[in-house]
């Protein structure tokens, strides 16, 4: 019996090359998204379990404590007026820098990028001088149970920045070589860092009134 | 019997079995080929810091069992404590003195463990055994190795990522285990690590914590990788109901670890703060420990830490339990040679387990005073969650009805899983009901019940496991007679070890004390078993020296296997034997046509099963019984 199988199908195997992984950049027509967008709203989801734990730790102990005091007598609230603004703007910034990609804007991107960038800077100078008026007037988290709660979640909350940071320096570096190698997967790369923007935003955005008006 | 059927290859017609040779053949040159064209592949890249979803799996397989042989160590040594309370392991033949040297004077002075020592080695059993063992080996070994192969796709979504995932959680453990060898010994307030005490306690709880940090960031970065994985890289025709059960339950269970474990995370952050920042997030005021008062600020909530730990260990439960119901529901239905009963149940039961899972947590605080009302609402949401388990269960027993099962190991395993587990979960209900609690928490009763769950459950889930994939992971089998040996004795000393454990907590003992409850006169009449339950605990041990043996032996020198040896239908027996590292995993990007358990098709008689991949283009006549099939097949190709 002669059996003849067509093989001609079989994909040319070359270490050098990187596995093809579909949809890392076009989206799956059935579930609509690429692969690393999918990833990073997972990602989200699971930080939004972690901030919530930390959310509900303020709850319970606030709620169970006899004293406890008022955001606005230990806090400062026009610094932290002025960096909401700053954190808000940088998701502006972010969604421009984005937005000049899809248009072929290269140059003007990394304009945005670097503002995005500069706008997490601001903010993180601005977090350090509430941070060293705290520690002036000898208040750490070993102080009581309201600073042990502002300073562990603006500290997490001032990592994720950080790591946004990174991100947009790295991003800003590569960005010619990433463009011209491949367009759609530098746009993609900003798209899903500014995702991870928009909720860093977002957790500031509950954490102000939470631990400062309230 | 001469094979019937024909089916079309390219241009030309061909008997069915005939074309699988050619294939089997095609492939084989096909792989030779490439062999040749394969350009060296550096040894690190290849096999250490590896991006191939297929050796991470592998490297997470024996890191797993490496780990599962430790943890099971460490209370081989307590059993010797609690079986003979003070008397020296010189005693121990053979190994005692070898033994009481490597423990060495500070941990066992004259042979006889200390108190301490005998606290770190539970507080250790229990997190290496869930953290370091089973999550790794059931989600990082074969959620790894065969979700991707099971969904016809060329690698994870994410190769990179899954390798940083193996290469936080290897050095997390090694970090964790690291604790033993720093002043004051490893953490030693349980796996639980329930503050004060856990706050309190020496240095080696801080290491805990930065261990747990580094497990739970590489399961955080697998739970991702799974789930879009799966969502995206499903080959195509391959529907969500047409995967196999095995693939949902690491779905299921992917979710589980990327919502569950960020709370832990949080409440990690907290307790090092505590540890290390003098915070009192779970310090209450007015606390005094020997003597002296605390000079923490106090006002903090001990409760808090148990439902954040809680809100993760629960899921952890299902986490556990989940892929390995999902291997033996890969299992059942090839070795029944028919399809699973209820596979939409099974689906639904499952998605629907993972959803309760997370409003069940507080069960195991009743004891805690939370109050009745919260009380109740958690017994009445722990009873509604025995329902998905009790669904998955009896359809898998179901799926037995009527078939020529064949008693092959991995079967054999599952078999023993089901009344194994069934037991477990059984045992778990007078635990989930408060009144019935008050008497048994805190006992031995918990300590058999949630261990017949994970032990000779999931663990014989693995074993299953492992003997099933061995001939793809390896392309070589297991030797059958030192398996049944393994499966056998592991089964009796199993049950010596954990049914016992319901009669010492029906009496009241509780699950913490270093002699096994020698002080006290309740413990009395079941004192005894202390010695048959470590006793079978050893001989358990014996029984798993067949496995080891078997393992190795055969990975080099079994008898080699085809590339679907069990006559399977799902995809990953589609790929070659053992696929080649560093490469795609399909020589074609398959296609799937039909439902994961196609087995005894009626009106199918080319073979008694059907793979996903193979078209339906071949004429089939369609009998009474096979229409159904037929259109459902015509509907699908139509959907493609």
């Amino acid at each position: 019996m002669t059996a003849h199988v067509d093989l001609h199908a079989v994909p040319g195997h070359d270490a050098h090359h990187e596995i093809e992984i579909p949809y890392t950049v076009h989206p799956r027509p059935d579930t609509g998204v690429y692969n690393g967008k999918l990833g990073i709203w997972l990602f989200l989801a699971s930080e939004v379990m972690l901030f919530g734990a930390l959310f509900s730790t303020l709850i319970l102990l606030r709620t169970s404590s006899n004293h406890w005091p008022r955001g606005w007598e230990e806090l400062n609230i026009p610094l932290a007026t002025l960096n909401t603004f700053i954190l808000i703007g940088s998701s502006v910034t972010v969604i421009l820098a984005w937005a000049n990609l899809r248009l072929g804007q290269l140059k003007k991107a990394k304009i945005f990028l670097a503002l995005t960038l500069l706008c997490g800077l601001g903010f993180m100078i601005i977090k350090s001088i509430e941070y060293a008026s705290k520690f002036q007037h000898h208040h750490y988290p070993s102080t009581n149970n309201f600073f042990a709660t502002y300073f562990v979640m603006t500290g997490l909350h001032g990592l994720h920045v950080l790591g946004g940071m990174i991100v947009f320096a790295y991003l800003l570096l590569t960005a010619d070589k990433w463009y011209a190698k491949h367009r759609d997967q530098f746009t993609n790369r900003v798209e899903v860092t500014g995702l991870y923007w928009h909720f860093v935003d977002l957790v500031w955005i509950f954490l102000f009134p939470t631990l400062y008006l309230l | 019997m001469p094979p019937k059927r024909q089916i079309r290859v390219g241009s030309q017609w061909m008997y069915a079995r005939d074309a699988q040779r050619a294939l089997e053949e095609a492939i084989r040159v096909a792989e030779e080929e490439r062999g040749q064209h394969e350009h060296h592949v550096p040894f690190l890249r290849k096999y250490v810091f590896s991006t191939d979803h297929k050796w991470i799996g592998i490297q997470y397989a024996i890191t797993a069992l490496t780990f599962l042989l430790l943890g099971f160590s460490m209370m081989l040594i307590m059993r010797w404590q609690l079986a003979f309370p003070g008397r020296s392991m010189m005693d121990i033949p053979l190994i005692g003195s070898l033994l009481v040297k490597f423990l060495g004077a500070a941990n066992a002075p004259g042979g006889v463990m200390l108190p301490e020592f005998y606290n770190q080695l539970g507080a250790m059993h229990g997190t290496v055994m869930v953290f370091l063992a089973i999550v790794p080996l059931a989600v990082g070994a074969f959620g790894n190795y065969v979700v991707p192969l099971q969904i016809g796709a060329p690698d994870m979504a994410f190769p990179k990522l899954n390798m940083m995932s193996y290469w936080m959680y290897l050095p997390g453990g090694l970090i964790m285990l690291s604790s033993f060898f720093i002043p004051g010994g490893a953490a030693n307030s349980g796996w639980t690590s329930y503050p004060p005490l856990s706050v309190i306690a020496t240095d080696g709880q801080t290491v805990w914590i930065l261990g747990m940090v580094l497990l739970i960031t590489s399961s955080l970065l697998g739970s991702v990788n799974f789930i879009v994985t799966i969502f995206q890289l499903r080959a195509k025709g391959l529907t969500f109901m047409r995967m196999p059960f095995f693939v949902w339950a690491q779905l299921v269970t992917s979710f589980l670890l990327l919502l569950a474990f960020p709370p832990l995370e949080a409440a990690a952050i907290l307790q090092f703060m505590d540890r290390v920042a003098g915070t009192s997030f779970f310090m209450p005021s007015g606390l005094v420990v020997s003597g002296t008062p605390l000079a923490n600020a106090g006002g903090g909530n001990p409760l808090l830490w148990q439902h954040l730990f809680w809100f993760l260990a629960h899921p952890e439960v299902y986490v556990l339990i989940l892929p390995g119901m999902g291997i033996i529901a890969e299992v059942i239905a090839n070795n029944t040679r028919k399809p699973l009963w209820g596979y939409k149940s099974l689906v639904g039961a499952g998605v629907f387990l993972g959803f309760m899972s997370f409003v069940v947590w507080a069960h195991h605080m009743f004891m805690t005073g939370m109050g009745t009302v919260i009380s109740a609402f958690f017994q009445t949401t722990t009873m509604i969650i025995s329902i998905p388990s009790v669904v998955i269960l009896t359809a898998l027993i179901i799926s037995l009805w009527g078939a020529s099962i064949r008693f092959t190991v991995p079967m054999l395993f599952a078999l023993a899983f089901l009344p194994m587990f069934g037991i477990g979960g059984l045992t778990g209900l007078p635990l989930g009901l408060a009144a019935s609690d008050i008497h048994l928490h805190d006992t031995y009763y918990v300590i058999g019940h949630f261990h017949y769950v994970v032990a000779p459950g999931t663990i014989f889930a693995m074993f299953a496991g492992i003997y099933y994939w061995f001939p793809k992971a390896t392309g070589r089998l297991m030797n059958e007679k030192l398996g049944k040996l393994h499966f056998w004795a592991s089964l009796i000393f199993i049950n010596g070890v954990f049914s016992p454990m319901f009669l010492q907590g029906l009496m009241g003992v509780s699950r913490r004390l270093y002699d096994g409850g020698a002080q006290y006169a309740h413990a009395k009449p079941v004192l005894h078993t202390n010695v048959f339950i470590s006793a079978s605990a050893w001989l358990l041990l014996l029984a798993q020296v067949p496995f080891i043996v078997n393992f190795f032996y055969s990975m080099f020198k079994g008898k080699r296997a085809g590339a679907n040896h069990w006559n399977a239908t799902t995809i990953e027996w589609a790929a070659t034997t053992s696929p080649p590292l560093g490469h795609g995993n399909f020589v074609h990007m398959p296609v799937v046509y039909r439902g994961p358990y196609e087995y005894s098709v009626p009106g199918y008689d080319a073979a008694d099963f059907l793979p996903q991949t193979i078209p339906d283009s071949e004429p089939l006549t369609p009998t009474e019984a096979g229409g159904g099939m037929l259109a459902a097949g015509a509907v699908a190709q139509k959907e493609l």
